[in-house]
């Protein structure tokens, strides 16, 4: 797997009143990778995210995965949002199912891999119940699940965390660190929560907004074997501040 | 379906709760002023006939045949016209709730027509069908489609993006998408939409046949009306409001068996 933007430009609307969303960004990654698009709102990171799955087009530039254009939305680049995450009118098992219907495999082999991924996410209780029965952190392990399921090549996050409350965010995170671990996924992760970003990301860019342009790239290497303690580790709190500050001087480019 | 919110007002004892206790209490009670009115006779006969009378007047048509034949005349039409209109209002509304274009094209000409009220029709359709079941139809259906599209429309419009995304990053194709997570994601809506609009078909429907028909619940009652007999209005009045009634509960029925998940 290997994904390649250079120079990526997206322009909403035409004329005078058209608005310049993304400048020209350019990054790489590439098998096994996790890495995070940091920025604070209206900074285009869910239009890159968009761009990458192929689910607009870009306006100027190019997306390479794996050497060929990205023209559309494909079963490799699998994507979970952070709302409507999941069919409400399907069971958690038909939901994670869903992907695997949808490119005809047979019955025996998508139930068996529909355990197999509900087993992964921790939830194998629950396939018989409806999305709204489960709370908002489970909700979100179905929809990587169901992401999951459809083997991807590259796992697409956007904000997949931030409707959720702070603890079980924390909880989510070292679901998703222990899952790259295990699992060896490719993961392009977008989010505005700095401490996320440095807990999971091997290498993180930075966007600045208006427009949204890359201004930094850093490779973040931390030793990631207790999260719980990472997260209250000087290195670490200090690698945070800095990047906090950073963030605010770009939100407020005039102070 | 919410509860509506008590803001004031009795309280109710627990065995005074289940939910249809109150609603068939309120029946009861005008069904029971009815009588007691009539019986003091407070009001001439011939303009409140009693329970009694009515029920008379019930088995009479019994008796006689009509009211089924009634019945089931004016069920048909509405049946009729209804489905047209469904059959239409579906390709159409979700064209349009899917499609710009569409959307832009069809919009405000239904805008238009929707403001047009369906009974003005009636003699148009009669100098174009004459006097059978067809302009009854499509009366109904005329009265009821421009409806049906908008509320599908509307529905289709506020499914999620992104369950429309997901299902594309998930390897669907573009076909998939209107089976697949159009379809079942407004079914809720949809049947709240038929459920509403069918009220507008029964009163279409007796409307059109108080002009013109020689069956149906809404031509018995003008007929009634002629020879001063308003026990078979009342009847009449009745049976339809049953009728409405059971085809609402049937909706709902049918509402919470199949999108239990939307509730």
């Amino acid at each position: 797997m290997d994904l390649v933007l250079e120079e990526v430009s997206k322009i909403y609307g035409t004329g005078p009143g058209a608005s310049l969303v993304l400048d020209r960004i350019s990054f790489s990654m590439h098998t096994g990778q996790f890495v995070a698009l940091l920025g604070s709102s209206g900074c285009g990171k869910s239009t890159l995210l968009r761009l990458v799955a192929g689910l607009e087009p870009a306006s100027g530039g190019q997306l390479r995965f794996d050497g060929r254009a990205i023209l559309g939305p494909s079963s490799q680049r699998g994507m979970v949002f952070q709302k409507y995450s999941l069919y409400p009118w399907l069971s958690i098992a038909a939901n994670v199912a869903f992907g695997m219907e949808l490119r005809g495999l047979n019955r025996a082999e998508i139930r068996e891999r529909t355990g197999f991924y509900l087993e992964v996410v921790g939830l194998a209780d629950a396939a018989r119940l409806l999305p709204r029965q489960l709370s908002g952190g489970m909700q979100q392990r179905v929809a990587i699940a169901r992401a999951l399921a459809a083997e991807p090549r590259l796992l697409l996050l956007d904000e997949p965390f931030g409707a959720l409350d702070l603890q079980i965010r924390e909880s989510m995170q070292e679901f998703l660190h222990g899952l790259w671990r295990r699992t060896g996924l490719s993961v392009l992760l977008i989010t505005h929560d700095i401490e996320e970003a440095l807990l999971l990301a091997e290498q993180v860019h930075i966007l600045a907004p208006r427009p949204g342009r890359l201004v930094s790239s850093l490779r973040i290497d931390l030793d990631r074997s207790d999260l719980v303690a990472l997260r209250l580790d000087p290195h670490f709190l200090a690698l945070r501040q800095q990047l906090a500050n950073r963030l605010r001087q770009l939100d407020r480019p005039e102070a | 379906m919410s509860k509506p919110a008590r803001w004031f007002g009795p309280r109710l004892g627990p065995l005074l709760r289940h939910p249809w206790l109150l609603g068939i209490t309120g029946i009861a009670g005008l069904l029971c002023a009815w009588a007691l009115v009539a019986q003091l006779q407070w009001l001439d006969p011939l303009f409140l006939p009693s329970p009694a009378a009515v029920l008379h007047a019930a088995q009479e048509q019994i008796d006689e045949g009509v009211l089924w034949g009634d019945i089931s005349a004016s069920v048909l039409r509405v049946l009729g016209g209804f489905s047209l209109s469904a059959l239409v209002a579906l390709p159409v509304g979700i064209a349009m709730g899917a499609n710009a274009t569409c959307c832009r094209l069809l919009e405000p000409l239904l805008a238009l027509l929707r403001y047009m009220p369906a009974p003005a029709f009636i003699p148009l359709l009669i100098i174009y069908f004459g006097l059978g079941e067809l302009p009854k139809v499509l009366l109904i259906f005329l009265g009821t489609v421009f409806f049906n599209t908008l509320m599908i429309m509307d529905a289709v419009k506020f499914v999620p993006r992104e369950f429309l995304e997901t299902a594309l990053t998930l390897g669907g194709r573009r076909s998939d998408l209107l089976t697949r997570v159009i379809a079942p994601c407004i079914a809720p809506q949809v049947l709240d939409a038929f459920r509403i609009n069918m009220a507008a078909a029964w009163n279409l429907v007796i409307v059109a046949e108080l002009v013109a028909a020689d069956s149906g619940l809404g031509k018995r009652i003008t007929m009634a009306q002629r020879f001063l007999r308003t026990d078979q209005i009342f009847l009449g009045l009745i049976v339809i409001g049953c009728i409405g009634l059971w085809i609402d509960l049937s909706f709902r029925f049918v509402m919470k068996r199949s999108c239990s998940w939307a509730q």
